[in-house]
């Protein structure tokens, strides 16, 4: 796993963005931008070479499941491993997030720890492969 | 009924008046009869008019009684769940709230602490300097010195701790906003069920759209926010990040 990757931080409400973005450079990534939904995220992610994206579900324009949906459709994005971090707790909604390819799922209020786990899965999943 | 239909009718009942007056002083008996049958139908469609007035009328009470229905679900069901959804708020920025003055006073003492020893320490680290120390103190100072190094930098990563408490806390903002967002939609719904009973009293029935089926589509894409205790959900929900990991392992993740 790269400390250097670039990394784009999806949610609505800034504070969640605040808290992710420090989490993330307490786990050594200190190269993250921000976007407020995926409306202003897509466009975002094709003009740069994101190499991870963390988004929030429930966002007014575009949601996140509607964001994933489109990085798996493009055609330059869609190998860009996604970690959802969201308040939707349906099985439906986890399993329709599993169904379009997210690689990583979790359900606030969460703790570093969670962060820190499921991010170091995604990349040795990833490494290993 | 319109002003243009009466006076259309009061003219046709005069012209008809004046007709069978004629009639009868002409000794024209069949005449007078059929302006007779003439001024008969008119009544009729008098009538008619009148009816189909009351048809409107007990149709709109019929809009009224549906738009009824709609203002009790509101006042049943989602007035309560409002309530439910709004204490789950207090309760959740109060526990933020808590949960951060709690860190914020188990760090204070550490940082005082550290401010206190190191300005102790300076003040003699000065004193040594000036050669103002015996040997005697300036052993204590090192073995002082020697004690305060660790004790920064373990301090500091309980001070760090803290802080990350601190910033967690803060995840109250999005979880509580994603709430009063929800009853916000329902305080705009039960407005214009009010403003479309004011209209239907003021007997201006307007149509409105029902735009029901089309929120319910928008939910599942768009989602429904943090679970609140108490307040039922539509579809099966998981109960923490153990269950979503136990989901995502069952789908083969």
């Amino acid at each position: 796993m790269d400390s250097n990757m670039k990394i784009l931080v999806v949610d609505d409400f800034s504070t969640m963005r605040r808290i992710i973005k420090n989490l993330l450079r307490d786990l050594g990534f200190n190269n993250t931008q921000e976007a407020d939904d995926g409306k202003t995220a897509l466009p975002m992610l094709q003009a740069n070479d994101f190499d991870f994206l963390v988004t929030d579900w429930n966002m007014p324009g575009m949601t996140g499941i509607e964001l994933l949906k489109a990085v798996r459709a493009d055609e330059k994005l869609k190998s860009m491993p996604v970690l959802m971090v969201t308040a939707e707790q349906k099985r439906d909604q986890i399993v329709e997030a599993a169904q379009a390819g997210v690689n990583g799922y979790i359900v606030k209020p969460f703790t570093a720890a969670t962060l820190k786990e499921k991010i170091d899965k995604i990349f040795e999943r990833i490494d290993g492969a | 009924m319109s002003q243009e239909k009466e006076s259309v009718i009061s003219t046709a009942t005069l012209d008809n008046a004046r007709k069978l007056v004629e009639s009868i002083e002409g000794g024209d008996l069949n005449g007078a009869r059929s302006i007779m049958d003439d001024i008969a139908s008119l009544r009729e469609m008098d009538l008619f008019c009148e009816m189909g007035k009351l048809t409107r009328e007990l149709h709109d009470s019929l809009n009224n009684f549906k738009l009824d229905t709609k203002m009790s679900g509101l006042a049943e069901n989602e007035i309560p769940d409002a309530k439910e959804r709004l204490n789950h708020v207090i309760t959740m920025t109060e526990e933020a709230a808590d949960k951060t003055l709690n860190e914020v006073e188990a760090a204070l003492p550490l940082s005082d602490d550290i401010k206190e020893c190191s300005l102790e320490l300076q003040s003699r680290w000065n004193q040594f300097k000036d050669r103002k120390l015996t040997a005697d103190e300036f052993r204590e100072l090192s073995k002082d010195l020697d004690e305060f190094f660790p004790k920064i930098s373990a301090g500091t990563v309980t001070l760090n701790a803290h802080l990350n408490e601190i910033l967690m806390a803060q995840g109250f903002q999005d979880l509580t906003g994603q709430i009063i967002r929800r009853v916000i939609n329902l305080v705009h719904d039960v407005e214009e069920g009010l403003v479309d009973l004011i209209k239907m009293s003021g007997n201006q029935a307007v149509e409105k759209k029902k735009e029901d089926s089309k929120v319910e589509d928008e939910l599942n894409t768009v989602g429904e926010g943090p679970i609140v205790p108490g307040v039922a959900h539509s579809g099966e929900t998981v109960n923490g990040q153990d269950d979503v990991d136990d989901l995502l392992s069952s789908l083969g993740f």
